[in-house]
């Protein structure tokens, strides 16, 4: 038998990537091949009354431009399939693409795109998700009345609970509350979105992806161009960086239907400014926390306001939403939680995943408070994180058992590591018993 | 000190991975698999599972990820991978492994059970001397038939962690979770009370894992999960004049993530194994954890330099400042 699990070896694929020869999707360089580029809202919000793209479609070295007319399939893709392609209408954050244009070059690209007569009838955005819960906000969604997701239909909030979280708080000795919030982050990948997309001979659409989920994304490509899987061929594989951010379509779509259209093969990618101001981000949640706790530092009940920002469109969001609520309880036995969580939609650029997505959200904040508490109780730090941390058998938020727990330990060897002196009585614990 | 968990794989279960492994001409190996590598080492690893399971060399496989026909993986996304997709490696072996006995015993009119793999040779059990063969020549004949039957031996593997189970609409009762993993961080902090920066000095991550399937991968986790982490915590933020959002980075020189200069003096790493019963051998999905980690121990050692719990991030120089002068005038922050 060979034991190769276990044994620290170097990357596989590092080799290329170290001396410089692995080729990425932005190496790729075919004959013929086209650029394309996209016209961005440069508001906020509005409805789009007038586009006159002939002057651009006449630059000399403009092959020609993409719309919503031009998508053979649904003009829709993102992971909650509301997001268009190309807007032709009702514009919610500011750089949504409305137009392509494809040309020999990126300069034509830049060049025809200032041509374009872009008339927006601009609308009050909203970019605070405690305004956009207001009544009389403007709403984000055209044709609902409210910017709150519905899990359910009717359904804004997303309720889980264990135990009885008013009859913990009332056998506690103590209640700390806590309000935080948490910051809107980029991927910032050193390799920005990039697709190159063309036709081989069995006029099978080829599109050379940085995508970190291919199945996804073949899915929302597939209803957009109106094609079969199997007519498609999506290869990943060699990503630049990614963090989450390539969970998420930034170019295929756009270089598909360009090599559908021109039939020849078009690269799509962004520019930096673009990545930073656009692309998806790491979603803000505020979170409201309010924990009861005994006096030997025994966690009793915790209820959970919590809130995300979605930005224009849902993407992951609810999803998230609810993952964060399922453990924003930390890895701690806590009989009695009642998460109420919200997912709110606003006028900014839409959130995606990002490395920790949903998680260090509520384990960041969750962790301030138990500092807190710590403090209240005038306690040691690591004997509260030791007397609740969870142990086999312990069940969190969603009632989900905890299994193969190895919480304790990792404390334990943290505090060896940094040479803290951990007294005997938490050495003596374990994670397989309380 | 901050104490944190990280989940393995998406929310609910019903999460599949798929893996496809085929037997060459010649012997080797070409394991097929959905998993996106963004730099963490999906093939490394899974490569590693693989020579394992067949108990081959691992010079044998080699591991696409970016071929046609490449069968599904869910995403790289959840820190699912090295939950999920070994499962399907080691699934696809003990299939491959099938139909080598089945193929074998054809040929030497056995019965499969009585099939002996051994890495790279095969036998019949009692009977080794006259139907002893290596892979290779297994291989070949499976390929090229001639004196024997031609068959296609291409092992295929499935594995999700559980069927998908929807919250339940009035508890929101989510059972399923494929893993949970334990980090725990530790910071020691400067705090510039004049102007407000923050300088991590020292850091310390440990992560148990379940099982380490390559602890350099495990280290490197740790060590971009920090930076990610750090920016999070201090410096990084879309909308630095929220609630103006007029202003917005545009270039990395105004987006401001952690370099190496902002990197703690010293870094401790720590990995903890306590075996999980999903895992292929104890092991699960830590890595985005590790940027869970920095931003409660940095406020944790914030508070202890200042006196004051900080509650929102970015912790910038313009927060502390207000936190201090909050403090000052004798208002709770």
């Amino acid at each position: 038998m060979t034991q190769y699990v276990g044994q620290a070896m170097p990357r596989y694929d590092g080799i290329g990537q170290v001396t410089g020869t692995t080729k990425y999707v932005d190496d790729i360089v075919l004959p013929g091949m086209l650029y394309a580029k996209c016209l961005r809202s440069p508001v906020h919000k509005g409805i789009i009354r007038h586009l006159d793209l002939s002057a651009a479609e006449r630059t000399p070295g403009v092959v020609g431009v993409l719309t919503a007319q031009d998508v053979p399939g649904q003009n829709i893709y993102g992971a909650s399939g509301d997001q268009p392609v190309f807007n032709p209408d009702h514009i919610r954050y500011k750089g949504e693409r409305i137009a392509a244009v494809v040309a020999v070059d990126e300069d034509t690209c830049m060049e025809a795109l200032e041509k374009v007569k872009l008339e927006i009838e601009e609308q009050e955005p909203v970019f605070d998700m405690f305004e956009a819960m207001k009544p009389g906000a403007p709403i984000v969604r055209p044709g609902t009345t409210h910017n709150l997701h519905e899990y359910m239909p009717g359904m804004t909030t997303r309720v889980i609970k264990l135990g009885d979280v008013e009859q913990g708080f009332a056998e506690a000795d103590l209640i700390i509350e806590g309000r935080y919030q948490t910051t809107q982050q980029d991927h910032a990948p050193i390799e920005p979105h990039v697709s190159v997309a063309y036709l081989d001979p069995a006029n099978r659409l080829v599109i050379h992806t940085v995508s970190q989920c291919l199945y996804f994304h073949l899915s929302q490509l597939v209803r957009v161009f109106g094609l079969p899987m199997s007519q498609i061929r999506y290869i990943g594989g060699t990503i630049g960086g990614g963090f989450g951010g390539k969970n998420d379509i930034h170019a295929d779509h756009v270089a598909g239907l360009a090599a559908l259209k021109f039939r020849k093969p078009v690269k799509y990618r962004e520019t930096r400014r673009e990545d930073l101001r656009y692309s998806g981000k790491r979603g803000v949640f505020v979170m409201e926390y309010k924990t009861g706790v005994k006096k030997d530092g025994r966690l009793v009940a915790n209820h959970i306001k919590e809130y995300h920002d979605t930005g224009a469109y849902g993407g992951f969001s609810a999803y998230a939403t609810e993952k964060c609520g399922m453990f924003a309880s930390g890895p701690y036995w806590i009989p009695n939680i009642l998460v109420e969580a919200k997912t709110i939609y606003t006028n900014k650029v839409v959130s995606i995943s990002m490395r920790g997505f949903a998680i260090i959200n509520g384990q960041s904040t969750m962790e301030i408070q138990m500092g807190k508490i710590a403090e209240a109780l005038g306690m040691d730090p690591w004997e509260l994180r030791f007397i609740n941390a969870w142990r086999d058998g312990d069940m969190g938020a969603s009632r989900y058992i905890v299994r193969g727990a190895g919480a304790l330990e990792a404390m334990k060897k943290a505090a060896e590591l940094a040479g803290v002196q951990l007294p005997a009585h938490l050495m003596a614990m374990s994670s397989r018993r309380r | 000190m901050a104490y944190v968990l990280h989940p393995t794989g998406n929310k609910g279960g019903g999460d599949p991975s798929h893996a496809v492994i085929q037997l060459k001409p010649d012997g080797t190996y070409v394991l097929l698999i959905g998993a996106m590598d963004l730099g963490q080492g999906a093939p490394t690893i899974l490569r590693q599972v693989a020579a394992d399971a067949l108990g081959v060399p691992i010079e044998k496989i080699l591991v696409s990820n970016y071929d046609n026909l490449l069968p599904l993986s869910v995403s790289t996304s959840g820190s699912r991978v090295t939950l999920i997709d070994p499962h399907a490696v080691v699934n696809a072996a003990e299939d491959l492994k099938r139909q080598i006995r089945e193929w074998f015993a054809q040929q030497h009119e056995a019965n499969p059970e009585d099939v002996e793999i051994e890495g790279e040779t095969v036998y019949v059990r009692g009977d080794r001397e006259r139907t002893v063969m290596t892979m290779e020549q297994v291989a070949m004949g499976a390929a090229w038939g001639g004196g024997y039957e031609p068959a296609s031996l291409i092992g295929r593997g499935a594995w999700q962690p559980g069927k998908y189970h929807a919250h339940d609409p009035e508890t929101g009762e989510m059972p399923n979770v494929g893993a949970i993993s334990f980090g725990a961080a530790l910071a020691e902090v400067e705090v510039d009370t004049e102007t407000g920066t923050v300088d991590v000095l020292r850091f310390a991550q440990v992560w148990e894992v379940g099982k380490a399937i390559n602890p350099l991968l495990v280290r490197q986790q740790i060590n971009g999960g920090y930076c990610i982490g750090a920016g999070f915590a201090l410096t990084e933020s879309c909308y630095p004049y929220f609630p103006s959002v007029e202003y917005a980075p545009e270039k990395m020189g105004d987006y401001f993530m952690p370099t190496f200069e902002d990197y703690p003096q010293q870094m401790i790493f720590g990995i903890e194994e306590v075996p999980h019963p999903n895992g292929v051998q104890g092991a699960k999905g830590f890595s985005e954890g590790s940027a869970s980690g920095p931003p409660p121990a940095i406020a944790s050692a914030i508070h202890d330099a200042i006196g004051v719990w900080i509650t929102e991030f970015p912790i910038t120089p313009e927060v502390i400042l207000r936190a201090l002068e909050a403090k000052q005038a004798g208002v709770e922050s």
